[in-house]
């Protein structure tokens, strides 16, 4: 059980202005009690990459609220007015991409491929000013890929080893961010003996996960 | 029936059975209730999920199991979930067979804009330009014209353009519209909608399909 550590503990390895993924499509998959230590600590000026920056005072919206994001990396930020707000006020600094941009620059960031070319967005105001190359009589833009400091993600259960189990919908973000960043937290809801998962139903495997830390009652 | 339900009924037509789907936010996703008779389609969710299936009763919502809206669904069977990496891979690599999408304004080439408001902070984007590059087929359904009465249909664009693909089929409550290289063909217009009507409300120019005819007369009813 050397990887299971509370959520206090593994704040200890955060530092202001870090770069950090957090998992979650708004609060489903979100890793809602490593958020909350984050927003307990003094740490701030942080980089989230993140697909939106949560809801009005929940989820991400909490480090919002408390101005300790710096800039926010995603595809859907218009839920939160907060961040609108923060936008507005020179608070907060957002780059947007495509969501399959952000995905598939998370995917690149961890599987060791530097930049992609991709068609979406290509011709529109997101793209203004990124390098373009054409193929097959199509233009495409460059993207480079992601990677952080830090990942927090979330997942249903896992065992001992760190082997990670999603549950429905909540997956979304999670799976690629535990490959993209240097040190990789998982929150989860049951923590079970090596060897009680079967291999197939593995969807992270534990090389990609550095900590466990179990949701907490204030998670919900 | 309301009118959205109209468009939602047309554009459900246009499905075939087996189709792998993506239904946007609004009109597109009252389609789903509307599929003919026979016809089974496969909803896909940007968020990671092939097969999705009726909203849930209430007091039996999953919290983990949501739609691109963040509204609670349920799953069919054979339903399956995955990344969201896996899930653009799906949309951008032309393996969705057909995306039904809202739209701000549709300019005479049939390109969209439906992600951004001129003046606005842009700070949302989510999968429209995904969705509208890699999807095989993109049917757009809306109302021919906005609350204060002005087309959607324009010649040029207000809004910033979504992506320079143009789409396939624009569906609204007055008309059905193809597209191809040179614009817009009218296919179809809705009973008791004249031609003269179909002009005024239609801020772009538009062709009748050939061997459509509707000058001259009132038009034909229901989508083909």
């Amino acid at each position: 059980m050397r990887k299971l550590i509370t959520p206090e503990m593994a704040m200890t390895f955060i530092k202001s202005g870090s770069r950090i993924m957090v998992g979650g499509f708004g609060l489903v998959g979100c890793p809602l009690t490593l958020v909350r230590a984050l927003s307990e600590t003094g740490i701030g000026d942080l980089e989230i990459i993140s697909n939106n920056l949560g809801e009005p005072g929940k989820g991400l919206g909490v480090l919002v609220r408390e101005k300790k994001v710096k800039k926010g990396i995603g595809s859907y930020f218009t839920s939160n007015p907060d961040v609108t707000a923060a936008y507005q006020a020179g608070e907060l600094e957002i780059e947007l991409l495509p969501q399959g941009t952000l995905s598939e620059a998370i995917r690149a960031g961890g599987a060791g491929i530097a930049a992609f070319y991709t068609p979406v967005g290509a011709g529109t105001k997101i793209a203004a000013g990124r390098e373009e190359r054409t193929f097959a009589d199509k233009r495409h833009v460059l993207q480079e890929a992601l990677k952080a400091d830090a990942a927090f993600i979330k997942a249903s259960h896992c065992d001992e080893l760190g082997n990670l189990v999603y549950s429905k919908s909540a997956r979304n973000f999670n799976p690629i961010m535990a490959t993209a960043a240097d040190l990789v937290i998982a929150e989860v809801d049951e923590l079970v003996e090596a060897g009680e998962i079967p291999p197939e139903d593995i969807v992270t495997p534990h090389l990609f996960v550095d900590y466990i830390v179990l949701k907490g009652e204030r998670g919900k | 029936m309301s009118v959205k339900k109209i468009i939602a009924q047309k554009a459900a037509g246009y499905l075939n059975d087996g189709d792998v789907v993506n239904l946007g936010i609004g009109i597109p996703t009252l389609v789903a209730d509307y599929l003919p008779e026979g016809v089974q389609v496969f909803l896909h969710t940007e968020n990671g999920i092939l097969g999705v299936g009726p909203t849930p009763e209430a007091g039996m919502e999953d919290q983990d199991l949501v739609n691109a809206g963040k509204l609670p669904v349920t799953v069919i069977k054979g339903a399956s979930y995955f990344d969201s990496a896996a899930s653009f891979a799906m949309i951008r690599g032309g393996h969705i067979d057909v995306s039904i999408l809202g739209v701000l304004e549709v300019d005479q080439l049939g390109r969209v804009a439906n992600w951004a408001v001129p003046g606005k902070s842009v700070l949302g984007v989510g999968g429209a330009m995904d969705l509208l590059e890699g999807s095989k087929k993109v049917i757009v359904t809306t109302m021919h014209t906005t609350k204060k009465g002005e087309p959607k249909i324009v010649r040029e664009l207000n809004y910033p353009i979504t992506s320079q693909r143009r789409v396939d089929l624009i569906i609204t409550e007055k008309a059905v519209f193809e597209t191809d290289e040179r614009g817009l063909l009218l296919v179809s217009s809705s009973e008791n909608v004249t031609m003269e009507e179909l002009r005024k409300n239609t801020g772009a120019d538009f062709r009748v399909k050939e061997g459509k005819e509707y000058e001259g007369k009132e038009p034909g009813a229901g989508a083909d």
